[in-house]
């Protein structure tokens, strides 16, 4: 789904919360004031916001912040939540060791070896 | 919204970004177009972090060399970003005589242009870098060489540039160019219609079709790539990794994850269903490719896969420049999958041909019109 969005639309200054010491992502330590100056840098899609700040990227792959992050974005754009699309979820579904991820192919015999 | 500008740029990847943000510091007014809804959405974000001078074809070798020399030395300073740029060598390995023999040739030829790489042997290798396994017998040793973070670079020259006032939309997918009085200067979206003096084309392979709009062909394919990132891991080296089987490539990064990427040697085969998916083959084939050269890895966590289409034309190396029977018309788009290395010197230059009609490094030999058939 594309949909036109020109990234010069004024969305307000950026103001300091009491609160943009909090952590929000807890695997890359990630704070609200962190996730808020992103969107006044030009960070307007989660995707961004994950590329830019590793926000879901760590051993949680953002299962518990991608909601609160996306609150947090929503609120200094000024649309709804339910306008932004959540960064895609990658393989593997849980980390998995390089040795075992290795051996997708068990009846293989260079995959035996290893 | 701003439909007219001096400069349209297609492609908000890292060259869009780059360029739009040394067309701003020289003043130019841009607006620039990205087709999907997030900016560096293609192999800008997708790659496997090379800067790299070593292994490249000795035709782009200037522009890359003059990158490093210049330009990412100082970058995260001037994007105030965190680029992550490690200047701390780049060691292609080899396993066989084979290997040898590629290694040195491409070496020897790099040479011949000036840049300091020399073949080195497994134990010089692994004075280097000591966690590498015995069965790698040599490497090409290129110590100006490095590695960067895709995501923070891409974005930050995209945050600086919209700074400096350069107008962005993303969702605006490019289907035709239009030319007015013999210049081309229309680009129509398929929602809007925009005007530039100059339009530059930087939609990597989706180029192909905007340029074939009017009448220019650059013979350039699809071809999927791959990489995989661990956990954080304690650090263990700095170098940027390649391999003369070209079997993966990769580092550890600022975080400590590992990044590889790599190919299973399907990937001009792949089913393509439109997607940017990864093959179930692809990851473990890299895996396995990894664990052969590092065994002290085998234990690390692989928390995360993705994939990227790579720009591919027939000769390896890219299409750069003003197209010469289309006034006002640029192109930077084929660049092979080693196109983040080399993306700030293309910016860099672009914005001096765009402002000034002349280049400080020669893009003659990356002309678009290069290509000709065997007979």
């Amino acid at each position: 789904m594309n949909t036109v969005n020109d990234r010069s639309r004024d969305i307000g200054p950026f103001v300091p919360m009491d609160d943009d010491d909090m952590l929000i992502c807890r695997c890359e330590e990630i704070t609200k004031g962190e996730i808020r100056r992103a969107v006044h840098d030009g960070m307007w899609t989660l995707t961004e916001i994950r590329r830019y700040l590793r926000t879901g990227m760590g051993l949680c792959q953002g299962q518990t912040c991608s909601r609160l992050v996306k609150g947090i974005v929503a609120r200094e754009l000024g649309v709804s939540p339910a306008e932004l699309e959540p960064a895609t979820s990658r393989v593997p579904m849980r980390p998995i060791e390089m040795r075992v991820f290795a051996n997708e192919m068990t009846e293989d015999k260079e995959a035996d070896a290893v | 919204m701003k439909k007219t500008a001096e400069v349209v740029i297609i492609g908000g990847g890292i060259i869009g970004c780059a360029t739009a943000y040394y067309l701003a510091k020289l003043g130019r007014e841009v607006i620039v177009l990205e087709g999907s809804d997030h900016i560096g959405n293609g192999g800008s974000s997708r790659n496997g972090g090379g800067v790299r001078q070593s292994g490249r074809d000795v035709r782009e070798l200037p522009l890359v060399m003059y990158g490093i020399k210049n330009l990412w030395p100082t970058l995260s300073e001037e994007l105030e970003v965190d680029c992550e740029y490690h200047q701390d060598g780049n060691l292609r390995l080899g396993k066989t005589e084979k290997h040898r023999e590629i290694l040195t040739r491409l070496a020897d030829n790099a040479r011949g242009v000036g840049l300091d790489v020399r073949m080195i042997d497994g134990d010089e290798v692994r004075r280097i870098n000591p966690y590498l396994s015995d069965e790698v017998i040599c490497a090409s040793w290129c110590p100006t060489d490095g590695h960067a973070n895709p995501l923070t670079t891409t974005l930050g020259y995209y945050k600086m540039a919209r700074r400096m006032g350069v107008t962005f939309i993303t969702g605006e997918k490019v289907v035709s160019l239009g030319i007015i009085k013999g210049h081309v200067r229309k680009v129509v979206t398929e929602n809007n219609v925009y005007e530039g003096e100059n339009v530059l084309v930087a939609a990597g392979l989706d180029s192909r079709e905007i340029l074939t709009s009017v009448g220019i062909d650059i013979p350039m394919t699809n071809s999927l790539l791959e990489c995989l990132v661990t956990e954080a891991q304690p650090h263990m080296f700095d170098q940027m990794l390649g391999t003369a089987e070209a079997d993966f490539y990769g580092h550890q990064t600022k975080h400590g994850s590992f990044v590889f990427g790599g190919s299973s040697g399907l990937e001009r085969y792949n089913k393509d269903n439109g997607m940017v998916s990864n093959s179930s083959k692809t990851a473990p084939c890299i895996c396995r490719g990894i664990m052969k050269y590092f065994p002290d890895l085998a234990d690390a966590k692989i928390v995360r896969t993705w994939a990227g289409w790579m720009d591919a034309s027939s000769d390896g190396v890219p299409s750069i420049g003003a197209v010469d029977e289309l006034p006002g018309l640029y192109v930077a788009c084929a660049f092979n999958g080693h196109g983040f290395g080399i993306a700030p010197a293309v910016g860099h230059q672009l914005a001096q041909l765009i402002t000034t009609g002349s280049t400080e490094i020669s893009l003659h030999e990356l002309r678009y019109d290069r290509y000709k058939a065997k007979i």
